[in-house]
């Protein structure tokens, strides 16, 4: 490849504006982001990397989804967690290659009780991962589904 | 700088429902195009929300959440007239804030 120094150098002031004008956040987006639990290849590594070690299970938190799901691009999850003071919910899904799907930070006055969609390539167990307390707490179920949605 | 998202809050006995729709691809980086070369990896991997300046969700989301997110929640308090900011930013670096009024 052939350096167009005028145009690298053009392109370089204009990303130094942006991030001056407080428009570009490549660094906050880095440091924030639990790359080693969004890349865990098994369950296992997945609940290491969020520190969940082996999560209790129990009726205080629930997955709300349908049993079937005919798209799976699109499949809504509810999770719900009744324990005081909980603090984060994680929804992953066991046979998708990236397991984890998202966490979300629970505010003191938001109430954990989170709506989502996400994908599912294949028919898999979907766990609700609730943290509260300091303490991991679980819940399953599976979904089937009738068409995948990771594949091109 | 992405789309629009659409952002709904209301508020009912002292409970705001937000509910946000974004406009995105969420590229999971598997997929192939009709040549046979991998489509790069684009998603929002962080989501902050605001009711008024009180952050009160932030989520970290991988390529497993579906295309144009869906992401709905409960906060206790809020009223009529309060703002609802919600900003994501995908592995890209690109970013997208939007804002409600609760109704």
């Amino acid at each position: 490849m052939i350096e167009h120094p005028m145009e690298r150098r053009q392109v370089l002031t204009l990303l130094g504006a942006l991030a001056a004008a407080g428009m570009v956040f490549p660094r906050m987006a880095l440091a924030n982001w639990d790359k080693a639990a969004f890349e865990a290849r098994t369950m296992d590594e997945a609940l290491k990397a969020l520190g969940a070690g082996t999560p209790a299970t129990g009726g205080d938190v629930q997955i709300i989804a349908s049993d079937i799901a005919e798209n799976g691009a699109v499949v809504p999850v509810q999770a719900v967690s009744k324990l005081p003071n909980t603090e984060r919910i994680a929804i992953l899904v066991e046979k998708n290659p990236s397991m984890l799907a998202g966490s979300f930070d629970i505010a003191a006055d938001t109430i954990p009780d989170v709506t989502a969609r996400i994908k599912m390539g294949q028919t898999s167990n979907v766990h609700v991962l609730v943290k509260a307390d300091g303490k991991f707490y679980t819940a399953s179920k599976e979904i089937k589904v009738t068409l995948g949605g990771c594949g091109g | 700088m992405g789309k629009p998202m659409k952002i709904r809050a209301a508020s009912k006995d002292g409970v705001t429902e937000i509910k946000v729709l974004m406009n995105h691809e969420m590229e999971t980086g598997q997929r192939k195009d009709a040549s046979g070369a991998t489509i790069p990896a684009w998603f929002i991997n962080q989501v902050t929300a605001k009711l008024g300046d009180r952050t009160v969700l932030q989520a970290q989301w991988g390529p497993s959440i579906s295309k144009n997110p869906f992401l709905a929640f409960r906060i206790k308090g809020g009223k009529a007239g309060d703002t609802v900011t919600v900003t994501w930013v995908d592995n890209t670096g690109d970013t997208r804030t939007d804002e409600a009024t609760v109704t």
